[in-house]
């Protein structure tokens, strides 16, 4: 279901993410909520970011057009798309880029469609102002759109309001005003979490299908691996605000380097595994981004640490095999990373229903 | 379970439409809406429904009391009070319709630029609004007028003003609250400007204590003109405003009943009837409220 991946050095990115740093001016103290974070993105490409609640993926991708609030944010680092740096642009000129070139697709389908307008006037309304049609033919185009996401009747549904659909349909709505300026990247941050098993399954193809038919690349938001396994081409393991493993989809489940990529991966339920043994739950939380530890941010639970360099100095990200990068001093052990892969071994294609209740 | 199930047909109905429904299924609601056209046409036809001249004196016949003739009666100079109550519903509509107008207007400006930007301009906006807010609003109408003088248009202005913080109150808090919705977000992630997002996404959502705030606002508006009238800093005489009749009729309370009782039941009228209107419109547009009446079928905790 995954489009194949594009060879890295002969596609050009339709976007690049240099050295990205995020930071929030707190009444406590400055909170270092992104930190160095770099990767590129390649037209048809999906890039999953993976981590738990509070390692940053969401704001990362918000901050890329900056709808974080500005104050008491503070975004650093380069976000090119083309030849234009999104960081250093004006909030005038970045209102182009919004929904244009990056689309957003939310969590909450229940809350991301104004109650008070019809839906075909919500998916209408981008258009109107990026692409500079006509309402006549904003309407025509919103009829195909509500089609090709799989609303059916789409032409009779457009002056109903949100209250008349259910969940699922409203998050193909959603979905429908993400795509409706044909943004070259579409962030879908836990796009499916609020929705139930069956249409959680039915917006991922939906949303593979899309992709692979109008070149888009897809930034996968989720704290859900078995989503991740379905349908990513590369991912972004996020802890406490930075990359701590980064590597091709097989690569990761096959071999997992990093231990916190372990930790969540021993942590997943098996469906029939009787003789299995307890859930291994990572010990501990992750440290708030006030107070980030010093040294490895992952230290404090990490069931490998041993270098004392792990307390004292902050690892790099370094590359162990070709476009596998990790960021620890520890060298987990061959033996572990199969155990933990197997452990995290997800073999259907769309999501687990299992793995959803251990990640909420 | 977080699914509810689609609704029915039935309630594929334009918003207001469906307000409407059910606030006439509201009793004291539809009376109110009745009195209020009623009203509207009576002060449209005033001049076809009368016989006399507002100022029209019969020196002859002061202190008639109720014929069929007069049918209210004459007042201290022989003038029909049955014509000048009539002719003063455009006056009591005038003041309350252009004095909530401008607070309409001006208030909600305030609170939607206050609530939506926040920070040291929320800050400032809102104290200044506080500061007229404390005052005794009729002690500050006083004043206002005081400064420009005693008119029918700076009655409107002072009420107007007077009004402005009540507006921009109920403004300012439901901006608070809509701002922080996801669908803000999505508008905004979609490349829509600040400006377009309050006004096609922001106000729409803040319409319906708006609504209530206007009709409850222009039954208060009619009696504060009908005091400072009264009070002889509002509408001057001749113009027959119903404050200023009674005002006028305190004096001759001795000569006649009708001189006080009719100004006074049009005012009771015509403010109970924005009062009714104003708490059926806040039932129909609050969605818990509106369940509660729909399976209950009748209104009337007002």
């Amino acid at each position: 279901m995954a489009p194949g991946m594009p060879d890295e050095s002969s596609a050009a990115a339709v976007l690049t993410v240099d050295h990205l740093d995020v930071r929030f001016a707190t009444k406590r103290g400055v909170a270092h909520v992104v930190r160095d974070l770099s990767y590129q993105l390649h037209a048809g490409e999906t890039l999953a970011i993976l981590g738990e609640s509070g390692s940053g993926k969401s704001v990362s991708t918000l901050a890329l057009t900056k709808l974080i609030p500005i104050p008491p944010g503070r975004v650093a680092g380069h976000v090119r798309i083309g030849d234009h740096d999104l960081v250093a642009m004006a909030e005038k000129e970045l209102l182009g880029y919004r929904g244009a070139r990056i689309g957003y697709v939310f969590q909450d389908p229940m809350t991301s469609l104004n109650p008070v307008h019809p839906i075909g006037r919500q998916v209408t309304e981008g258009m109107r102002f990026h692409l500079g049609v006509s309402e006549r033919e904003a309407r025509e185009r919103t009829v195909d759109l509500l089609r090709q996401v799989g609303i059916p009747d789409a032409e009779k549904r457009l002056d109903d309001y949100p209250h008349q659909f259910s969940g699922g349909m409203r998050q193909r709505v959603v979905i429908a005003i993400g795509l409706s300026c044909h943004p070259d990247v579409l962030v879908a941050d836990e796009a499916t979490t609020a929705l139930d098993v069956t249409t959680q399954a039915q917006i991922v193809e939906l949303v593979g299908r899309l992709q692979d038919e109008i070149g888009m690349a897809v930034i996968w938001i989720t704290h859900d691996l078995g989503v991740v396994a379905g349908i990513a081409d590369r991912v972004l393991v996020m802890y406490a605000g930075e990359v701590v493993e980064e590597a091709p989809v097989d690569l990761l489940y096959a071999t997992p380097r990093h231990p916190y990529t372990l930790g969540l991966m021993s942590s997943l339920p098996v469906l029939g595994d009787l003789e299995r043994r307890e859930l291994a739950a990572i010990p501990g939380m992750p440290p708030t981004p006030l107070a980030l530890p010093p040294g490895c941010g992952f230290h404090p639970r990490c069931a490998y640490r041993s270098d004392p360099r792990c307390e004292a100095e902050h690892p790099a990200l370094v590359e162990v095999e070709p476009g596998h990068r990790v960021r620890s001093f520890y060298e987990v052990p061959e033996s572990d990373a199969r155990a933990a892969a197997a452990a995290g071994r997800i073999d259907i294609e769309p999501p687990d229903a299992a793995d959803r209740s251990a990640a909420s | 379970m977080s699914e509810p199930l689609e609704r029915p047909d039935t309630a594929h109905r334009p918003r207001w439409r469906e307000t409407l429904s059910v606030l006439l299924k509201n009793r004291l609601a539809a009376v109110g809406l009745l009195a209020l056209l009623g009203l509207v046409v009576v002060a449209l036809l005033a001049g076809v429904l009368t016989r006399y001249g507002i100022n029209e004196q019969d020196v002859a016949n002061r202190f008639a009391a109720p014929s069929a003739d007069h049918w209210f009666g004459t007042d201290e100079l022989g003038r029909d009070i049955y014509s000048r109550v009539l002719m003063g519903s455009r006056v009591s509509l005038q003041v309350g319709a252009i004095a909530v107008g401008i607070s309409l207007i001006a208030g909600t400006l305030l609170g939607l630029v206050s609530g939506y930007r926040g920070g040291w301009l929320d800050a400032i906006l809102m104290r200044t609004m506080d500061v007229l807010f404390a005052f005794p609003v009729v002690l500050l109408a006083i004043a206002l007028v005081a400064v420009f003088g005693p008119s029918l248009r700076n009655t409107m202005i002072a009420i107007g003003v007077v009004f402005t913080p009540i507006f921009a109150r109920v403004v300012r808090g439901s901006v608070l609250s809509v701002r922080e919705n996801l669908y803000i977000r999505a508008v905004r992630s979609l490349g829509a400007s600040d400006l377009r997002i309050v006004l096609r996404h922001v106000l729409p959502n803040v319409a319906a204590p708006v609504i209530v705030q206007t009709s409850l606002s222009l039954a208060f508006a009619i009696l504060l003109e009908a005091a400072l009238s009264y009070l002889g800093v509002g509408v001057q005489p001749p113009e027959p405003a119903w404050g200023l009749m009674l005002s006028d009729a305190q004096r001759y309370m001795e000569q006649g009943w009708w001189l006080s009782v009719f100004p006074g039941l049009a005012i009771f009228v015509t403010v109970m009837a924005f009062n009714l209107v104003g708490d059926g419109l806040r039932d129909a547009l609050d969605p818990q409220q509106r369940s509660i009446i729909e399976s209950r079928g009748v209104g009337g905790d007002a």
